[in-house]
């Protein structure tokens, strides 16, 4: 019996930290941060189920230098993330044909990145009108 | 014909990645740098008092439970797809890892929310 044997081009084992394959891996990296915020806001439930005390030690963590500079990388990961997605979008998404011509990419991307600018604005305007 | 279990997971990617681009980098600017450093926000944005107020509010409730799961759906299968990508592991065994991992994080999501009560 012979078995089939198929050539298997060999990849460098660090394909992916060299160019252009790093962007993909940069890209990729922004689930990173997102997850790292969810598991920082889901700590923060769990301490807040706890009791008053746990909460205030998750509250002082949050003040903490490693907590700040965390979350300092968390917003560039999640602007990152923001840039990017709407970059992916319109090329996951069917053609969207207004008035017999499709919508160029970049228009998607644009009015993506728009939306997003006007969420932003609008939730830190809630946050602090609304703040005792 | 064996169908793929891939879109699935596709599902909480996409809408995970739509809501933490629309947004996550407020989120992380007011509750992880201005609260904290008291820097456009008072000490009470985040006091006890109050996150239990809006931990307890259905509509409250209902917001933390979507923002932490569909950020951790999302993260792990980016995460997944990287590693599986970077041939880090059999593939079997990344999707255990990582999706596993967002499964245990989901419950405890919910067991904290259901503590929390109303």
């Amino acid at each position: 019996m012979s078995r089939s044997r198929p050539y298997i081009r060999p990849v460098e084992t660090l394909w992916w930290a060299r160019s252009p394959y790093l962007a993909y891996t940069l890209r990729e990296a922004t689930g990173v941060a997102v997850l790292g915020y969810a598991l920082v806001l889901l700590a923060g439930v769990v301490c807040l189920a706890t009791g008053e005390r746990a909460y205030d030690v998750w509250l002082d963590f949050l003040k903490s230098p490693w907590s700040l500079s965390l979350h300092v990388l968390f917003l560039i990961g999640m602007i990152a993330h923001t840039w990017t997605w709407f970059r992916i979008l319109p090329k996951t998404m069917p053609r969207l044909v207004i008035g017999g011509r499709i919508l160029p990419q970049i228009r998607i991307t644009a009015g993506g990145v728009a939306v997003a600018a006007a969420s932003f604005i609008l939730i830190v305007f809630v946050a602090v009108w609304t703040q005792p | 014909m064996k169908r793929s279990i891939a879109p699935v997971f596709w599902l909480p990617f996409g809408a995970g990645g739509m809501l933490a681009a629309l947004i996550g980098p407020a989120l992380v600017l007011l509750t992880g740098l201005a609260a904290p450093t008291g820097i456009g926000l008072t000490n009470n944005f985040m006091s006890f008092a109050r996150a239990m107020a809006f931990a307890q509010h259905p509509l409250g409730k209902l917001i933390l439970f979507i923002v932490i799961v569909l950020f951790i759906w999302h993260g792990a299968e980016r995460i997944y797809l990287t590693l599986r990508d970077m041939h880090a592991g059999a593939k079997f065994s990344l999707m255990w890892i990582c999706y596993g991992t967002a499964g245990v994080l989901t419950l405890i999501t919910i067991g904290a929310l259901a503590t929390i009560g109303s």
